[in-house]
């Protein structure tokens, strides 16, 4: 039962990480190389997903693509928990002090400010570029670890070995790293999945509208916005990229639920 | 719950004051001078500074701040660097078409969602309730987007049953500017009802398994009056907030489908001033965002409290 979605969601997930990773020692084709005599191939054994308008291979355009988004979510989710976790646990420490209304206040501020107008505000300022996706991103998944990780640690702080711990003289910050961040672990995993897939779908919008990774970096979504205008001549270029972002974000979630079920058999949905 | 009241008032007063410091701040950071890039390289340096005094950019940053705050507060957010006309009429115009994209948005979405959510609950573990949840998985995945573009191949490239992009206005008839909405409606509606019928069907679950069901039952309503007579009523609360939550969410997801569809909206107008560095509208679009955020999170928040009195005292 458990398996039921954990199976399809690894075998996605494996197929766009090893493509990615791949794309970093080969792809069948350079992505930069433009060969206009050859655009607009329909696949055969040379290119097995065709080319583009400008003659480059579509397979290894994807998996340089997979790389740029991978990248982007992973270190998006990175900076989310660099810093969201730890606020949290701080929170949770302080509960009902004055840290903790002002970390809350904080995160209630940044939850204000869709990732899009994050994105829009320093593309405005530093012009676009993975680096400014990754932060927009970034910084909006800073507030869900932290809610995440004081909710998750607020029950802990009154169970008994906590008291134990206390009694045994260590302090907060020792108590909330040593016993409170071990006891979550398993939802940050979970959580940080989920915010993966997000971080995806995010950086494919953002490329798309031209605030993501700039050219010649191959992403998902520049793909699609290029394929845009072409649509009618050749719906794959828009097909392809298109199901690449649908496949792995499936995955990614797939894989969400099959790890929460996994990991904890409290938090099974039983529905 | 007066003193809930006066309490998130001030909390949402604050999160406005910061969150307006926060634009301000990021946006003035911007390297060079709105004046001299308007008026090119070889402007005479009297008419750059002529054109800063009457842009207002010769004031110090905090008299600036000030001043842009009681004009977003007066309906009066400057005069825009590009087009030399008042920023307000310009988002005026671009909100009669981002808003009703938003709100159409939130109909469509809530009419999908409300009927599978409540079929998949009361048909739970079923072949439908399977098929509802494979949907919404492949909703919450597909990148809004790019179904956006699946559809004008479908509807407006092979079927010719709508146009690809554009807006007549709504001077061209209601009808005729609801058509032009409804492919990027149903783009931005998509993702939002798979998460609005998951809500939906959790929640009806969960008030299915408590006891006044079962009492109901128990004094011989059938399980269909059941569910209609007290199910549905309790199982509203979260569906609401949710609904009420999304339309932030829709208002700032419309800016990548108004350019899917060249729609003249909001979003069009920030990626336009973005490319021709008409900051002040970039500014006060983005507070214009935020604000709808603040205010209808803070109106979910009220409204949540008042239906249920135990969240007054947490927070």
């Amino acid at each position: 039962m458990k398996l039921r979605s954990l199976l399809p969601g690894v075998f996605l997930v494996l197929i766009f990480f090893s493509a990615a990773l791949l794309s970093y020692i080969w792809t069948p084709f350079d992505v930069t190389l433009i060969d206009i005599k050859s655009r607009f191939q329909a696949p055969d054994t040379t290119h097995w997903l065709g080319t583009d308008h400008y003659g480059r291979d579509m397979l290894s355009m994807l998996m340089v693509g997979a790389r740029t988004s991978i990248a982007v979510a992973i270190v998006a989710v990175g900076i989310g928990m660099l810093f969201g976790v730890p606020l949290g646990l701080a929170a949770a420490a302080n509960r009902g002090r004055f840290l903790d209304e002002a970390i809350m206040r904080g995160n209630d501020l940044v939850f204000a400010f869709p990732a899009l107008l994050i994105a829009i505000m320093i593309t405005a300022v530093y012009g676009p570029g993975a680096v400014n996706a990754i932060i927009a991103i970034g910084i909006f998944n800073i507030p869900v670890f932290a809610r995440l990780s004081r909710g998750a640690a607020l029950s802990l702080w009154k169970r008994d070995f906590i008291l134990a711990a206390r009694a045994a003289g260590k302090n907060t910050t020792r108590i909330s790293f040593e016993h409170i961040l071990p006891n979550i672990t398993n939802l940050l995993i979970v959580q940080g999945t989920i915010q993966f897939s997000l971080g995806i779908l995010a950086e494919a919008g953002l490329s798309f509208v031209g605030l993501g990774a700039q050219p010649p970096i191959p992403s998902w979504g520049r793909m699609l916005a290029d394929s845009q205008t072409l649509i009618m001549l050749e719906p794959r270029l828009a097909l392809l990229p298109g199901l690449a972002i649908l496949l792995t974000v499936l995955g990614l979630n797939l894989l969400g639920d099959g790890l929460r079920d996994w990991l904890d058999p409290r938090l099974r949905r039983e529905r | 719950m007066l003193r809930y009241l006066f309490k998130r008032s001030l909390i949402l007063l604050a999160t406005l004051f910061v969150a307006s410091l926060v634009v301000f701040i990021t946006i003035e950071v911007v390297p060079g001078d709105p004046a001299s890039y308007m008026l090119g390289l070889n402007a005479q340096e009297d008419t750059v500074a002529a054109l800063r005094a009457e842009l207002g950019l010769d004031k110090s940053k905090p008299a600036r701040y000030i001043s842009w705050v009681s004009g977003l507060l007066t309906g009066d957010f400057g005069t825009s660097y590009t087009y030399r006309t008042p920023v307000a009429d310009m988002v005026r115009d671009r909100m009669w078409v981002s808003l009703p994209l938003a709100i159409f948005a939130l109909l469509l979405s809530t009419i999908i969602a409300f009927p599978a959510g409540v079929y998949a609950a009361s048909h739970r573990g079923g072949i439908t309730d399977t098929i509802v949840m494979a949907f919404t998985q492949l909703g919450v995945a597909i990148p809004n987007f790019w179904f956006a573009m699946l559809l004008v191949l479908l509807f407006a490239i092979k079927l010719s049953w709508f146009s690809a992009g554009g807006f007549p206005g709504w001077d061209a008839g209601f009808f005729q500017a609801l058509k032009s909405l409804t492919l990027p409606a149903i783009a931005l509606a998509l993702p939002q009802a798979s998460i609005l019928t998951r809500v939906m069907r959790s929640s009806l679950l969960d008030v299915l398994n408590e006891d006044f069901m079962r009492t109901a039952r128990a004094k011989g309503l059938t399980r269909r009056k059941a569910l209609w007579k007290h199910a549905l009523r309790n199982a509203m609360i979260p569906v609401l907030t949710i609904i009420g939550l999304q339309f932030s969410f829709l208002l700032a997801g419309a800016i990548i489908i108004e350019n899917v569809f060249y729609l003249p909206g909001l979003g069009r107008l920030i990626f336009q001033s973005i490319a021709s560095r008409d900051l002040i509208v970039v500014e006060s679009v983005v507070m214009l965002l935020v604000m709808a955020v603040v205010l209808v999170t803070f109106a979910v928040d009220l409204a949540y409290a008042w239906v249920d009195p135990r969240l007054r005292g947490t927070r």
